[in-house]
């Protein structure tokens, strides 16, 4: 058995694992990352960008179905548009392909030495990884386990043939007649849109009482309108049973009415689960936090030494909330003093139209005990929108009312989703109304509702 | 299971409304029988409104500072019957069977494993439980590039005061904290701006003492005479008489000479014990001499009064004032107690103070008002000599008293505090 050891090993290449070793390499750290595919994890392979891919190749097909069906604005016209979905999906692949490339060359240019294997504790300081060389040992001062989320899978549904995961969705070569989506969260919807825009005919099947529920009804109403013109049937309060026979169907029960959907595939879709088995969490008994491993405000768990970070320590599990943890613990094993002080996790749905959520909704705020004031701009007072055919939505501001403090900025509408880096900077920065207010914001663009939005939670806005 | 509507009971004689002052319980708190529910304040007095009955508070009639009607509905509570569970369970319960009446067997439903439904209605907050960090303004308010120099200079973004808007913490406060060695700012020493506005509500006593002092000042146009009093012969009365005192009697300070000082004064000038109803045009000259004493107490001025001071002995007159001034204070006094005076006495004696401009408590046409006792030189013809002097600051209502009658009234007292004797005179 080869042997190797270091100050900081990583578990997992994803989002979260390969900003902490970049990070560790550049500051010095002697930094070992394993990995049992290829660097990038869910997000880069499987999840966030190629969604995206996929979203974005839909979209332009769906707006040449309109022209074709001559219900363009714009007075464009097509004939038989076609898609060939293998060379769409080579088209991702390749956007992939480049940036797990772009990440290896990261981790070499920072020092930090890749492995790619499965990898096993064997105790708090040594890792066991299966290469195809053979076992290699490493011992390390410090261990970043980085693990990640997969897919929830459904007993009665188990994945395989038909029934997909958001994985096998994304690498399907043709477009099916009919996708029934079981799970109306945001990465059922967004795949169900993109395939509905392909021509699938979508079904969604959510078992709480409407779609998106983590964001309030003003934010999701939007994109429950845009599913009815895209002729997505959503049904709520529903559970799904089984596939029909011959597997062109799916039997569903809502509020105890059974029903068929049609469904030559069936995407499931009902939440991530950490990954906490198959790389030897028994052997450190590290305490949980629920499904979770529990970490302090370090991301250190309950052993010395070993970190987490990441799907595997809880929600959000989003992608850039693992890579902010995977930097501030970098910088802790080289010696910084960094604690978790971010003020606010924003997050992105990239439906049509998309939702960005910053900070605290009017609820949650109102919850806390605080009194608000609150501040919405729709966009169809917005020139730059209109000229791109998206008046739908609106930006929206929660601001204290003592002090005018901007505790939550939130938008639905197209393309919103560049507005969130502002949103999140407004929060971080302890920005007031008077402070959005105070900046010009570049005309014509969609960002002037955010000021807009401001100016209304102060009394005075402009253009309504 | 039951709902039982309370209704705004009627809390005194001839009151068709009263100010809620204060809830003791909000939607969703248990209640048992007698139970203080709410305060309510009529005309003076607060009167507390206990539960009829045990149950759950489901609705609330008013907010504080409402005037409520007699007989609007005050309070809805649902009273336990025959058990059941209450409402909010019950859809979850239907939901989660529908979910295990799984027809094909062997596995559990697959909904399970989506996310266990949560109850919908009516108590939607859980639901949509804060995603991440709950209160950010509890967490200091400064930049992550000031966050993070304080935390490589270890210091505690808490302690540090920021003097940005809205309390932000800059780099300058940030500096002046390291500037120190990380010791959190003392307290500012050199003057400063401020610029915090506190609103406080007016409500309760104080929005009567408002309405009741802007109808009085709007409607009365005030004469206010001063006079000086020497009191050393009441002085040393009232030493003997506190010396002397039996067990049972009270301690008698300045104010029950002066009512007993005042019975005898409206009995030759009636025109100052009376009551003026402006709309009618007539004045009430009471028989009775039923004085309101100005008390101050932790909510603020209330006026209890010694009835009847005309068949009260000076004993009596200490005595009830003493009751009443303490009943007011903890605000135990009853409505009856605090109504139905037909002259008034404001004493700031004990602060001090010259002269005073009291404001008639309305409808009454008269009050008198008790500045500082002081020792002062006195010149009687061939030296000076020290004397105890007072001042009588005294109002009028000006429409029924010429300042003729005013004054021969404030200098009947004067007189009879003078010559303390002839207070005692029967007749």
């Amino acid at each position: 058995m080869k042997e190797i050891s270091c100050k900081l090993l990583v578990l997992g290449a994803g989002p979260g694992g390969y900003v902490s070793a970049i990070r560790a390499g550049q500051l010095g750290v002697d930094t070992v990352i394993v990995e049992k595919a290829k660097p990038g994890g869910t997000c880069l392979t499987v999840g966030c960008i190629p969604s995206k891919a996929l979203i974005h190749a839909a979209e332009e097909f769906h707006k040449i179905l309109a022209a074709a069906s001559g219900k363009s604005p714009l007075g464009f016209a097509a004939s038989s548009p076609a898609i060939d979905l293998k060379r769409t999906v080579a088209w991702k692949d390749g956007i992939v392909g480049r940036l797990v490339g772009g990440v290896s060359g990261l981790l070499k240019k920072a020092g930090v030495k890749a492995v790619i294997g499965e990898g096993r504790f064997i105790d708090g300081k040594t890792v066991d990884v299966e290469t195809e060389t053979g076992l290699q040992r490493i011992r390390a001062e410090a261990v970043v386990i980085a693990t990640g989320s997969a897919p929830v899978e459904l007993p009665d549904l188990p994945f395989g043939g038909n029934i997909l995961s958001s994985t096998e969705a994304l690498a399907m070569t043709e477009v099916p007649t009919s996708l029934a989506v079981i799970g109306g969260g945001y990465i059922g919807l967004e795949l169900g849109t993109a395939f509905a825009k392909l021509g699938s005919k979508v079904t969604v099947l959510e078992a709480l009482d409407r779609i998106l529920p983590q964001y309030d009804a003003d934010l999701s109403r939007p994109v429950m309108k845009r599913l009815g013109e895209l002729d997505v049937d959503v049904f709520t309060r529903t559970v799904a049973k089984r596939l029909s026979a011959d597997r062109h169907g799916l039997f569903a029960e809502e509020n105890g009415r059974p029903f068929e959907v049609p469904a030559e595939k069936v995407l499931v879709t009902v939440g991530r689960r950490p990954v906490t088995e198959g790389w030897g969490l028994e052997e450190i008994d590290l305490d949980r936090s629920g499904r979770f491993i529990r970490i302090d405000d370090q991301c250190r768990t309950s052993m010395r030494g070993i970190f987490a970070i990441g799907d595997v320590t809880g929600e959000p599990m989003l992608a850039h909330r693992a890579m902010a943890q995977g930097e501030m613990v970098a910088e802790i094993v080289a010696g910084h003093k960094r604690s978790w002080d971010k003020r606010c996790i924003p997050a992105v749905c990239f439906t049509d139209p998309e939702i960005v959520s910053a900070g605290l909704s009017p609820e949650e705020a109102r919850a806390a005990g605080i009194e608000v004031r609150i501040g919405q701009f729709p966009f169809q007072a917005n020139g730059r929108a209109m000229t791109t055919l998206s008046e739908e939505g609106f930006v929206r501001v929660v601001a204290r009312a003592d002090n005018h403090l901007v505790l939550g900025i939130h938008a639905v509408g197209h393309a919103v989703s560049e507005l969130s880096a502002t949103f999140a900077l407004a929060i971080e920065m302890g920005a007031r109304l008077e402070d959005i207010a105070g900046t010009i914001h570049a005309h014509p663009t969609q960002s002037e509702a955010l000021q807009e939005a401001a100016f209304k939670g102060l009394g005075h806005a402009l253009h309504i | 299971m039951g709902e039982f509507v309370l209704k705004m009971p009627d809390v005194g004689e001839g009151v068709a409304e009263a100010e809620l002052v204060e809830w003791h319980v909000k939607p969703g708190d248990p209640v048992r029988e007698d139970m203080v529910l709410a305060a309510v304040m009529t005309d003076k007095a607060t009167v507390e409104i206990p539960s009829p009955v045990s149950g759950k508070v489901l609705w609330l009639g008013a907010e504080v500072g409402d005037t409520v009607a007699v007989k609007a509905p005050l309070v809805r509570i649902e009273t336990a019957g025959d058990g059941g569970e209450p409402l909010p369970d019950s859809v979850p319960e239907a939901l989660a069977e529908a979910v295990l009446e799984e027809p094909v067997a062997a596995t559990p439903a697959p909904a399970k494993v989506t996310s266990p439904p949560k109850p919908q209605s009516p108590a939607p907050k859980p639901a949509l439980a804060p995603r991440q960090m709950p209160d950010v303004s509890a967490k200091p308010l400064a930049s992550p590039a000031v966050r993070l120099r304080a935390k490589e200079s270890g210091i505690d973004l808490r302690q540090v005061i920021g003097r940005g808007p809205a309390g932000r913490i800059t780099h300058d406060d940030l500096d002046l904290v390291i500037s120190r060695g990380g010791e959190p700012l003392p307290p500012q020493t050199g003057l400063m701006r401020k610029t915090a506005v506190e609103e406080i509500k007016v409500t309760g006593l104080r929005r009567r003492i408002a309405e009741k002092m802007s109808l009085s000042t709007s409607r009365i146009p005030h004469i206010t005479y001063v006079e000086e009093v020497d009191m050393t012969a009441l002085e040393d009365l009232r030493a003997t008489m506190n010396r002397d005192r039996k067990g049972e009697q009270p301690k008698l300070t300045i104010l029950p000479f002066l009512m007993r000082a005042l019975v005898k004064a409206v009995a030759e000038l009636s025109g100052v014990n009376a009551i003026f109803d402006d709309h009618a045009g007539i004045i009430h000259r009471h028989a009775a001499v039923h004085i309101g004493i100005a008390t101050q107490t932790p909510a603020g001025l209330t006026v209890p009064v010694v009835r009847h001071a005309e068949a009260r002995s000076i004993w009596d007159c200490a005595g009830e004032l003493n009751r009443l001034a303490e009943a007011a204070r903890t605000g135990t006094a009853t409505r009856d107690e605090l109504t139905g005076s037909t002259i008034t006495i404001s004493s700031l004696g004990a602060l001090g103070g010259i002269v005073s401009t009291p404001v008639i408590n309305h409808p009454e046409v008269a009050i008198v008002g008790v500045n500082k006792l002081a020792v002062r030189p006195v010149w009687d013809g061939t030296q000076f000599v020290p004397r105890k002097i007072m001042n009588l600051s005294s109002s009028f209502d000006h429409r029924v008293i010429d300042g003729w009658d005013a004054a021969t009234f404030v200098q009947r007292l004067k007189t009879l505090l003078e010559t303390p004797a002839l207070i005692f005179v029967e007749g």
